[in-house]
């Protein structure tokens, strides 16, 4: 025999999760909307052969308890999150279905952001909004859909639109968005308006099955409780005062929307992994060989954003771990980096290093005049200042340090490249302290992907050590030992 | 070439995708937002999901979402953005979801500025959002630290179906040193309770509500007994120059490496000091510092905060012994000389 009417297989035959005692009855109050609601999407579930891949977000509200009744993998939400809850599964499950079950406090308030951002993304969801214009679990308080004049318990003298505004309409606010490929809105009078909204519901699903995109159903429903008004008046009163305020409708249909496929999630393994990075594990295996007087170098390069002395503490500091030397390097961050100047603390030593930050520099690299100016007094007695003399024209440096003018930018001007201003110095820098080999630097350098960035480049670090050099400075002894 | 040089930010991705992690949910916050711009970059590779939330809120609920499917996942931010997400992350204590979450502190409170701070320890060590739960909080130092504590926290967070802290500061995040990458994390621990949207997970139910007092004390009974077990088997710390100390020092994170360099520096000097400095802040090494305070003379805690890692230390050591703070704030850290200062006069006023 046929059966003609039965329980849904997505529901639960008994409620055993229900905190209640009644196993069998639902914890909703006589003449609620969510119980028709509930097996609606239950035999949608059932029919359209997807109870196995469902997945059902409850967020706070009278319906935070779908997973009491609904037998399908279900995940409870803070209130107003379900959306962005549903987006985590979404994403970490593509095959799954997703439904997120919210009221109106939770969706249209609370949660207002999370549901406009999950539509506006085109999530792969199914969202049920059940308006019902009151808050029904905490207790008859105002909603954002609450009527003009709806007397609430933090309404008592009825909504107005001075304190409160108007009653928020989300269905039409959703279709001003692109990506959503289905919204309307039913509801649940009589059984003609149940019957339309049993195959909206049935629409909606079948969107996000054939992966088209993000479907809403807004469902206007009775709270007899929070309206305070008997369950079959409560249905007469929804016709009368809710359908005008929120007509129902179709608010937007993509049927052109282009499906999406759902691949399952691939797993890599090892190699892929790393290959996907561009890495290799594992300890270094290279051979190093550090002079055992080499002494801890703490360097701060400073000058203006664009002249690339934090590119250039990057590439010392790459340069000599490649030969097995301790280094960090740390930027000036934020705000600090959109105000015209830059700065980067590099420390190189044979040793662990402690600190990575530099108060007291063996050597400063200064670009330009204010970078001079402030970092000067700060550097080490012993120490190097070796300054960009094409900008710096008056230099006032401590007598306890040896300064050494180098016209950086004019030296990459000649060349040809403003930018390589900060290789010459490289050249120098290298030259006069021997914090890394030129050897080492100069194989970064050809790993640069254009070609001709590394000829110049080259160059420019020649020049920068030739024009050191013939300086003759004595520079024994910079660094700590 | 198999060492890295990585910002501490990167060496975190890094670290998370040869953990097996496959989705970042994020927003951007200075000074952690190179942590969601290489998430962008990196995880499409993996086929891993990068997506920039709509809020914290948004990233720390989409974690829910994707923790609640087995997957590993995570999310970071800074302090203030922290704050926001405090409410997911109780969430997800209490449904027992495995995250993990970054924090990059700056400066606060308020909107403070983007310099390093540490002001967070107690919203993120004795968690900082509502209701009784605890949060495994690691403490990196450097960029190496970044990626292996990070593949730790996603293991930590598996074992013990429970959120995982990194708590790092500004500097840590920014600062770039080489990492020696380790092999990647393959075989992922199965996860029977996940809601997975197939057949046999049909039955399974993610969730924080405990309707009946007596089912919610249970709950976080439940919750502690698995509390006192990672106490007993998951506090890490690290000793710098301890032996034959009279006097210890205690930091973490960047303040840490700084007093390395002082404590260098008062060793020359002929001051016994060490260091001990916890890598886990939850569990706390209680059991090693009580050990060392009955050998010392003092003790002295140097924080980027007002005195919060040091109600830690007392606490631990019940006040044996007098422990005395070296507290920088607002975006400043200490030098190297303020702290070889503070030592010293630690060793005067308890010679």
């Amino acid at each position: 025999m046929k059966d003609v009417f039965k329980k849904p297989d997505s529901f639960f035959d008994e409620f055993s999760r229900s905190a209640g005692v009644d196993k069998e009855a639902t914890h909703y109050c006589p003449g609620c909307g969510h119980g028709n609601l509930h097996k609606l999407v239950a035999e949608a579930i059932d029919d359209l052969g997807i109870v196995d891949r469902t997945v059902f977000v409850s967020p706070v509200g009278c319906s935070v308890f779908g997973y009491y009744y609904f037998h399908v993998g279900n995940v409870q939400a803070a209130h107003g999150r379900a959306p962005a809850v549903a987006t985590g599964v979404r994403r970490a499950l593509p095959q799954s279905i997703v439904i997120s079950y919210q009221g109106d406090g939770d969706l249209a308030a609370i949660g207002a952001n999370e549901i406009l951002q999950a539509a506006n993304r085109g999530e792969l969801m199914t969202v049920i909004f059940v308006n019902n214009a009151i808050y029904g679990m905490t207790g008859g308080q105002m909603a954002p859909t609450t009527l003009l004049g709806q007397k609430t318990t933090t309404t008592p003298y009825g909504r107005k639109v001075a304190n409160e505004g108007y009653p928020l309409r989300v269905s039409e606010l959703l279709s001003t968005l692109t990506a959503p490929v289905y919204i309307e809105r039913c509801t649940l009078e009589d059984s003609k308006t149940i019957m339309k909204t049993r195959k909206a519901i049935r629409k909606a699903l079948e969107y996000q099955i054939s992966g088209k995109g993000f479907s809403l159903v807004e469902v206007l429903s009775p709270c007899p409780t929070g309206w305070e008004i008997e369950p079959l008046a409560s249905r007469e009163w929804l016709t009368k005062n809710m359908v005008s305020v929120f007509p129902p409708g179709v608010y937007k249909e993509r049927t052109d929307a282009e499906p999406r496929t759902m691949e399952p999630l691939k797993v890599l393994n090892a190699q892929e992994v790393l290959g996907a990075l561009n890495m290799s594990a594992g300890p270094d295996q290279r051979a190093t060989s550090i002079p055992p007087d080499f002494p801890t170098h703490e360097l701060v390069l400073a000058g203006f954003g664009g002249q690339g002395v934090l590119l250039l503490g990057q590439l010392l500091t790459k340069s000599s771990m490649t030969e097995g030397k301790f280094v960090s390097w740390l930027p000036s961050y934020g705000p600090e980096m959109r105000g015209g100047t830059a700065n980067c603390h590099v420390v190189v030593s044979r040793k662990r290093i402690g600190s990575p930050f530099v108060p007291r520099p063996t050597l400063l690299i200064a670009m330009n005049q204010p970078s001079l100016e402030k970092f000067a007094d700060s550097v080490r007695p012993g120490g190097m200042v070796v300054y960009d003399s094409s900008f710096v024209k008056t230099a006032s440096i401590p007598s306890h340090v040896t300064p050494v003018p180098i016209p950086f930018s004019e030296i990459a001007n000649q060349l040809g490249n403003a930018k390589t201003a900060n290789m010459v110095a490289a050249g120098a820098i290298i030259a006069l302290t021997g914090i890394t080999e030129e050897e080492s630097f100069t194989a970064l350098i050809k790993k640069l992907r254009k070609k001709e960035l590394i000829e110049t480049n080259l160059k420019a670090l020649a020049a920068g050590r030739e024009s050191a050099l013939a300086l003759g400075i004595q520079v024994a002894g910079v660094g700590i030992h | 070439m198999s060492k890295e040089l990585l910002k501490g930010n990167e060496a975190i991705v890094v670290g998370a995708i040869l953990a097996g992690c496959r989705s970042y949910f994020g927003y951007p916050i200075t000074p952690a937002s190179e942590i969601a711009e290489t998430a962008a970059l990196l995880m499409p590779k993996v086929g891993g999901t990068f997506i920039q939330a709509e809020s914290e809120i948004g990233a720390i609920n989409m974690v829910y979402g994707a923790a609640s499917c087995g997957q590993r996942t995570m999310t970071a931010s800074s302090s203030p953005g922290i704050s926001l997400k405090q409410e997911g992350i109780s969430y997800c204590a209490c449904a027992e979801l495995p995250i993990v979450v970054v924090d990059i502190m700056r400066g606060g409170p308020g909107l403070g500025n983007i310099g390093p701070e540490q002001g967070d320890y107690n919203q993120m060590v004795k968690g900082g959002g509502h209701g009784n739960y605890k949060v495994v909080c690691l403490a990196p130092n450097g960029a190496q630290e970044m990626c292996d504590l990070t593949m730790l926290a996603f293991d930590l967070a598996d074992t013990y179906r429970n959120p995982v802290a990194i708590l790092a500061d500004g500097f840590i995040g920014q600062m770039m040193e080489p990492v020696e990458i380790p092999a990647p994390v393959i075989d992922l621990p199965e996860k029977k309770w996940a809601v997975k949207g197939t057949a046999d997970t049909r039955d399974n139910l993610v969730s924080s509500i405990y309707l009946k007092h007596d089912d919610l004390e249970a709950q976080i009974h439940k919750l502690y007994a698995k509390y006192s077990e990672i106490e007993k088997t998951e506090v890490r710390f690290e000793e710098y120059r301890l032996d034959d100390c009279e006097y210890v020092a205690v930091a973490y994170g960047i303040v840490s490496r700084i007093l390395m360099s002082a404590i260098d520096e008062a060793r020359d000097a002929g001051i016994k000091i060490g260091m001990l400095r916890p890598i886990t802040l939850w569990p706390f090494p209680n059991e090693r510092l009580r050990e060392l305070s009955r050998h010392v003379k003092g003790m002295l805690v140097a924080e980027c905060s007002t005195g919060m890692l040091i109600d830690d230390v007392k606490l631990a050591i019940e006040c044996s012994v007098p422990v005395r703070l070296y507290s920088r704030v607002g975006g400043n850290i200490p030098s190297a000389t303020e702290l070889g200062n503070a030592i010293r006069q630690l060793q005067e006023e308890l010679p």
